[in-house]
């Protein structure tokens, strides 16, 4: 019997090399406690002295078994735990299922609850957005952005917390619209806070994308083709920053994204620096975003009619939205039942991490820290 | 004895010189105890800075604005349990801390804090603090070898790599400075620290503005391999945190980590005491020809005094800001205490007796205070170069370019 407890690399070290000096290759392990793996990503390295030669990720430390406790819990139940997956962008988690499940019921959120769901979406793909940029220029050695974008994100965590209660794991919407009506002064407290937000974005910017030491370690590391990306199935701003201009917020309009005027930044290169670029811009099309949908929230219910117990005839539904770190679906199965028979989520973030092997390989130990950052994965996500 | 003790006061020397054996243990007493102090207000003000550059406070509990954390910190470290990893090799691993500690301390026997006021004062000074200062790096792979780890091992590897490959850009731009005192009226150089900040009293200029901007570049190019040399940020690759966890050190905790700590930054004020005599004129006081004459004497001999009050008119400043709270009543006692004892210091700066025997060392002290800024200030802006880029900057920019400024140096020399 095997030990099930106890994980073989499957990454087997060269023969030592002996023409010159006595040289031989090293396995080192980076995580699952390490300060710059975003958790408890485990990554096996094969190391030629600085040089990487292979990795191998060990995931699983953080696995709670979300897909499987959704087969136990009712569709109204589970919607909270879809908030512990992704946690810094849990609106976008939830927005994604109960869009799904809501398409499986076939009704529809009403214009009203449509408005504010964008608005939160966006606010939080801002909040995530930051924290990425945070944790990544802290990899990368620069400390200061970090405490910037906290500063900045708590703002957003603040209407958050004034609309629902909590800060990270909101459970803000409810299948078939809101969870709650907004609070007085919501429009204004994001109007304010739009204003307030701008000038910091470009604050980041002026910090690090002129940076000669942010540009030197960011442009040509963890390069990654748009073919390759498609290849991975690699999405959101990575694949974007590898030129292709993919965006289910454009590409298959959900809630009412259809009704915005936005743009997809784009990068060229596909590396480091130009992630970092696109996700800047993300930033500032969110504000546009959140712009013209906070004057125009309609009067009107904030909950579709919905049956108090939801049995959901038999068939299965995928649904994907554009979340922070790329496409988010939900795939479910309904047996009929107040349960579902299950639920596959598709995180991005566990689908990007694949792209980490071949973005690292034949670059240097310092260059996986900053393709992890700029990969910008949760792990809550990847091991769910 | 107390002949032995006057005797020398009334020479004029440096203790070496002097070969008083008393007063050189004194000062290095003296020398011993300012660093230590130096370094815990470092740390502290480092903290601090740094906090405030970052939208923080910093430390604010342990004494009023945390002044009491670097104390609170050395007993933490002193009290925690030593481990040492099974399969560490032992004897290495104990020695090595303490090598580093040693050469970073033995360097400041010849740092002059004014014309006399060094241990003493070595014909090939400026030598023998290169030549000691770069053997840290032996602690530093020793420590990471004897650690039996692949972090600590990568760590001091990287260490190595770049302490070597610096000290060359390094040594450049200091010659460049050396060849600058051979321009004094007898026409001989010299290596000592004292006699290098002695010829920039007799060029009647800082060498930082000699055959400008040769003198900059050349500082520039110091200042540069220097951060490098210390393993800050931006080239502090060797233990950085987010890819090595703590590079050579990782292994070590408690009192042999706070040796290697403590050795950072007494190297980092020994290569600034490098820094601030070779360029920016040592112990001598700012434009000393421009606004010379008495009045400006009198003028730059009060600036010790004014610091003090300064930085007690802050103390009390926060002092009188502090919540009214009862709770806080003890802590804004004692920081008014604190601030009273600044004051106390200012005012006892401003007697002619104190204030003429405390210059030179203020103004060293001054300057190098500036450069431990710019160090907070790095840490705080820059990211970190990769490992290869900082070897790039090393060996293609800075070299090339401290040998130009040598051989340009010595064409102007020449020539001017």
């Amino acid at each position: 019997m095997t030990d099930a407890t106890k994980y073989v690399s499957h990454l087997e070290l060269g023969e030592p090399d002996q023409t010159f000096l006595d040289s031989n290759e090293l396995i080192i392990n980076m995580g699952p406690q390490h300060p710059a793996t975003h958790g408890v990503l485990r990554v096996i390295l094969k190391l030629d002295g600085e040089k990487v030669l292979g990795t191998e990720c060990v995931i699983g430390y953080l696995h709670r078994g979300v897909e499987k406790i959704a087969e136990n819990r009712t569709y109204t139940m589970f919607n909270p735990y879809v908030d512990r997956m992704d946690y810094v962008a849990a609106v976008s988690n939830g927005l994604g299922y109960c869009e799904a499940v809501e398409k499986l019921l076939n009704i529809q959120a009403p214009p009203r609850a449509n408005y504010v769901r964008v608005i939160l979406t966006e606010l939080n793909r801002i909040a995530s957005h930051q924290l990425w940029l945070g944790t990544h220029a802290l990899d990368i050695g620069a400390i200061t952005p970090l405490f910037y974008t906290f500063r900045d994100r708590e703002e957003i965590l603040k209407i958050f917390e004034r609309y629902c209660g909590a800060r990270l794991t909101t459970h803000a919407f409810r299948i078939g619209g809101l969870q709650y009506e907004t609070y007085d002064g919501f429009e204004k407290d994001v109007e304010t806070f739009l204003k307030f937000v701008a000038p910091k974005i470009d604050e980041y910017e002026e910090l690090l994308t002129t940076n000669r030491i942010w540009v030197e370690r960011t442009k040509g590391v963890g390069y990654i083709s748009g073919a390759d990306c498609i290849a991975l199935g690699v999405t959101g701003p990575v694949l974007r920053a590898s030129g292709v201009k993919w965006d289910i917020r454009k590409a298959q309009p959900y809630a009412n994204y259809s009704e915005f005027d936005f743009e997809i930044p784009t990068g060229q290169n596909g590396d480091t620096f130009d992630r970092y670029i696109v996700r800047m811009q993300e930033m500032r099309q969110s504000l546009r975003i959140i712009e013209q949908a906070v004057g125009k929230i309609p009067e009107g219910p904030i909950m579709a009619k919905v049956p108090k117990v939801m049995k959901p005839p038999v068939g299965e539904i995928y649904h994907s939205i554009e979340a922070p770190k790329g496409e988010l679906g939900y795939f479910i199965v309904s047996d009929g039942s107040t349960q579902p028979y299950r639920i596959r989520v598709r995180p991005p973030s566990f689908v990007n991490l694949q792209a980490l092997d071949l973005m690292v390989r034949g670059q240097l130990v310092a260059d996986v820290i900053a393709v992890i950052g700029t990969l910008d994965i949760v792990l809550g996500e990847v091991d769910r | 004895m107390l002949d032995a003790l006057t005797a020398y006061l009334k020479s004029n020397q440096t203790p070496g010189q002097a070969g008083s054996v008393l007063w050189a243990f004194i000062y290095i007493l003296l020398i011993f105890v300012g660093l230590s102090v130096a370094v815990i207000a470092m740390n502290w003000l480092e903290r601090k800075v740094l906090a405030h550059m970052q939208v923080r406070l910093g430390p604010m509990r342990v004494g009023p604005h945390g002044l009491l954390q670097p104390i609170a910190d050395a007993l933490k470290l002193l009290l925690k349990e030593d481990i040492m990893p099974a399969e560490a090799d032992k004897f290495v691993f104990w020695v090595a801390p303490f090598i580093v500690v040693l050469t970073a301390f033995t360097v400041f026997i010849v740092v002059p804090f004014g014309p006399t006021h060094a241990v003493t004062d070595m014909n090939i000074g400026i030598l023998f603090m290169l030549g000691v200062s770069s053997l840290s790096v032996l602690g530093i792979v020793m420590a990471g070898w004897a650690s039996n780890s692949h972090y600590p091992l990568m760590g001091a590897l990287r260490s190595s790599a770049q302490m070597v490959s610096y000290e060359i850009a390094m040594g450049l731009a200091v010659v460049s400075a050396v060849l600058m005192t051979s321009l004094n009226q007898t026409g001989s150089g010299t290596l000592s620290m004292i006699g290098i900040v002695q010829a920039q009293q007799a060029q009647e200029t800082w060498f930082i503005f000699k055959f400008f901007p040769l003198g900059l570049i050349a500082f520039f190019v110091f200042a540069v391999a220097m951060v490098a040399e210390t393993n800050r940020a931006p080239f502090d690759l060797p233990e950085a945190e987010s890819e090595l966890t703590a590079g050579f050190h990782t292994e070590y905790s408690g009192f042999r980590w706070s040796l290697f700590f403590l050795a950072e930054y007494s190297a980092m004020i020994a290569v600034s005491s490098i820094a601030v005599t070779l360029w920016l004129g040592g112990w001598l006081r700012p434009f000393p020809h421009w606004l010379s004459g008495g009045t400006w004497d009198l003028v730059f001999s009060f600036f010790p005094g004014i610091t003090f009050l300064g930085l007690a008119g802050i103390a009390f400043y926060s002092t009188v800001r502090m919540p009214k709270h009862v709770y806080f009543r003890i802590q804004t006692m004692g920081l008014g205490a604190f601030a009273a004892a600044l004051g106390l210091v200012g005012i006892l700066l401003f007697l002619p007796p104190v204030r003429d025997r405390i210059q030179d060392i203020y103004w060293f002290a001054a300057k190098v205070a500036a450069f431990m800024y710019l160090y907070i200030w790095y840490r705080g802006t820059f990211p970190r170069y990769r490992f290869d880029q900082l070897m790039k900057v090393g060996w293609k920019v800075l070299l090339p370019i401290g040998l130009g400024v040598l051989m340009l140096t010595a064409v102007a020399g020449v020539f001017l």
